[in-house]
């Protein structure tokens, strides 16, 4: 039983990791199909607050997301192995194409399939965006908060840690909930 | 020692950057000056695979230049040393979450959280699409710049199908890849 969910865990974050490509944002669309919708290890209200701790800590978010979920799903052990699920795919594409990147720069059509991917992750995090949006902002005080921290982040240099922290006292501080 | 500077050095990266990804990358350009483990110019290069490749682009960048200072093990132990301080912290904040989750103060501070994340991942949504959607039309030029019309073309498809069709994202990616082939050419 503890083996089936450590190598589902690890299969997963593979996955994840494999099909991850601009990293952080850019994997919450999979982490929603493989970890909510499939798995239903975590659901939407809980995949943004464990979003907002992997960013309000240090470290990649991919990873810290990885090792949050893990461990809430199998203490530590689980943490190190959806670590390593995560990690594992960029160790085996890096060190195969690490040797070769000047003769793949010269090869066309692995630039223009890279350039079609690029183009479906703006699709991808766009929809997610909206999914997001719709499941989670359901008052007037959602909605402003959401609206302020989109224009900060997008037209200002302050970091997304520091609207994180505020956010959470303006929570603290005005929510109604209970 | 190769590998104990790699640990180091990565060790202190995953420790010290807030946000990930692109916030860590003036910080690993310092590192791999200060050591001249890489060339600019393989800098450079590294940055374009690492967002090219699957993965955290922090990650990926790791790989790379264990790999290139120390081969395969090389490229293990910088992996695992970026990883480290997230392992520690996150395992102690989980703990944290499961017991206080339902705590009032916790509750409220997630209610005003919960939004802004919202916020600033329809932010990184604008800011990838602006990054790729767009391209200068002509290098040096002020404001020239064009949108670049295959790429809409995909991103929109892409979104219709997971928004209305329900297509699994592998899918749809596996598919841009194929269509980038054809666009592009």
């Amino acid at each position: 039983m503890k083996h089936a969910i450590l190598w589902d865990l690890f299969a997963v974050w593979f996955r994840i990791g494999l099909f991850t490509f601009g990293g952080g944002y850019a994997m919450l669309p999979l982490i929603e199909r493989e970890v909510i919708e499939k798995k239903g290890w975590t659901d939407k209200d809980e995949i943004l607050d464990i979003y907002a701790l992997a960013q309000s800590v240090p470290g990649v978010i991919a990873i810290n997301t990885a090792i949050f979920l893990g461990n809430q799903l199998a203490g530590p052990l689980g943490a190190l192995v959806a670590a390593a699920g995560v990690i594992a795919p960029s160790i085996v594409v890096i060190v195969t194409i690490a040797l070769s990147f000047h003769q793949l720069q010269s090869m066309p059509y692995v630039m223009q399939a890279f350039a079609g991917i690029r183009a479906a992750v703006v699709g991808l995090v766009g929809a997610a965006a909206i999914r997001i949006a719709m499941a989670s902002c359901r008052r007037a005080l959602d909605v402003g908060i959401a609206i302020v921290a989109f224009l900060l982040s997008l037209f200002t240099v302050i970091h997304a840690a520091w609207i994180i922290v505020a956010a959470g006292l303006i929570g603290f501080l005005i929510s109604d909930e209970q | 020692m190769i590998y104990w500077q790699l640990v180091v050095v990565f060790f202190k990266i995953g420790l010290f950057t807030f946000g990930g990804g692109y916030a860590m990358l003036p910080l690993i350009q310092q590192e791999i000056s200060h050591h001249q483990w890489l060339s600019s110019a393989e800098f450079i290069d590294i940055i374009a695979i690492a967002e090219m490749t699957p993965g955290a682009i922090a990650v990926n960048m790791a790989t790379f230049i264990g790999f290139r200072t120390g081969g395969i093990l090389g490229s293990i132990v910088a992996t695992t040393a970026i990883a480290l301080p997230s392992f520690i912290f996150i395992n102690s904040l989980a703990r944290f979450w499961k017991t206080h989750r339902e705590h009032q103060i916790v509750k409220r501070v997630f209610a005003g959280i919960r939004p802004a994340v919202v916020g600033l991942i329809g932010a990184a949504a604008v800011y990838i699409g602006q990054s790729i959607l767009v391209v200068p039309a002509v290098a040096n030029s002020v404001d020239a710049s064009a949108i670049d019309r295959p790429s809409v073309l995909i991103a929109l498809g892409v979104f219709v199908a997971v928004r209305r069709f329900k297509a699994d994202p592998i899918h749809a990616l596996l598919a841009s890849a194929v269509l980038g082939l054809w666009f592009f050419s």
